[in-house]
């Protein structure tokens, strides 16, 4: 039953992080990867909520393990920075993985804190 | 016409990443499920996900860059899908936070530290065997990619198709300049 849970979930969640970096880095002109960090943000917030709430199993493995999972990347946001330092815009590198982690850590504290608030 | 070609085309592009998202997220699942943590202990399962998953985008990723003629859909199903999918960076985020909640702050910036400098140092490596990869047989592409063009040259007009071109095969599948997914 988990597994079928997960495949729904990140049937839907990698799909969702295609789309937000499409919609994302349209509308942007800067070689910032604007759209892995929106992803990788969003995701961690859902998913620092989806752990400090009192929900089933099930809604964890769907929503946290599978949707947050396939929502939020390492491998593109690693590839992204290497690309970017490659390039020559070694500050733009590290700007990415600082930021990406500070606002991770700051969404994933958000949805943990907005989660015990509705308890 | 070109209307609804590009909408069809988005739906089976939606339909590869999602398929291949919903296959690494299922391996990614596996591991971890094999190999449970504790919230105050290193997650090692993920960290062998994301590292594993970043040596492999940097291979795939500079394969299919050098391959003009891979099917439009192998790279969005790849790396934004398979990979995408497989390895997670929310769930890196939240089992450092739960681990510094669960009062083991060492644990935390080791795991840390740790992901980020090895998924870094294994994207670099993939794309370090991609290269020795693409050098070794990335020739033989090259000359089917030609050999292509000539033909075309010869069944139309004598003037270079336009039409594929229009759209680079590698980079197209993020809207954005060389981007991975």
């Amino acid at each position: 039953m988990s597994v079928v849970l997960v495949v729904i979930g990140a049937a839907i969640g990698a799909p969702l992080r295609y789309i937000t970096d499409r919609l994302l880095q349209g509308r942007h002109d800067s070689r910032f990867p604007w759209g892995t960090f929106g992803a990788n943000v969003a995701g961690s917030a859902l998913l620092g909520f989806l752990v400090a709430l009192p929900a089933s199993h099930a809604i964890q493995v769907l929503l946290g393990t599978g949707l947050c999972g396939a929502l939020t990347t390492y491998s593109t946001f690693s590839y992204e920075t290497l690309v970017l330092a490659k390039s020559g815009a070694r500050t733009m590198a590290f700007l990415n993985v600082g930021a990406s982690i500070l606002a991770g850590f700051g969404a994933a504290y958000c949805g943990m804190a907005i989660a015990q608030a509705i308890q | 016409m070109f209307k609804e070609d590009s909408v069809f085309a988005d739906v089976r592009l939606l339909a590869a990443v999602s398929g291949g998202g919903a296959l690494g997220a299922l391996a990614r699942y596996g591991l971890q499920t094999a190999f449970p943590h504790t919230a105050g202990q290193f997650a090692w399962a993920t960290l062998s996900v994301n590292v594993s998953g970043c040596l492999l985008i940097g291979i795939i990723a500079v394969l299919i860059a050098s391959a003009p003629s891979t099917h439009r859909l192998v790279r969005p199903f790849l790396v934004t899908g398979v990979l995408g999918g497989y390895t997670t960076f929310s769930t890196y985020i939240v089992d450092i936070q739960r681990a510094l909640v669960a009062g083991a702050p060492r644990t935390a910036l080791l795991y840390g530290a740790a992901t980020l400098a090895a998924a870094l140092a294994a994207g670099w490596a993939g794309m370090r065997i991609g290269d020795g990869l693409t050098s070794r047989f990335g020739a033989a592409d090259a000359r089917r990619a030609g050999s292509t063009v000539i033909e075309a040259e010869f069944t139309e007009t004598g003037v270079l198709p336009d039409g594929p071109a229009g759209e680079p095969a590698g980079d197209d599948l993020t809207g954005s300049q060389g981007r991975a997914s």
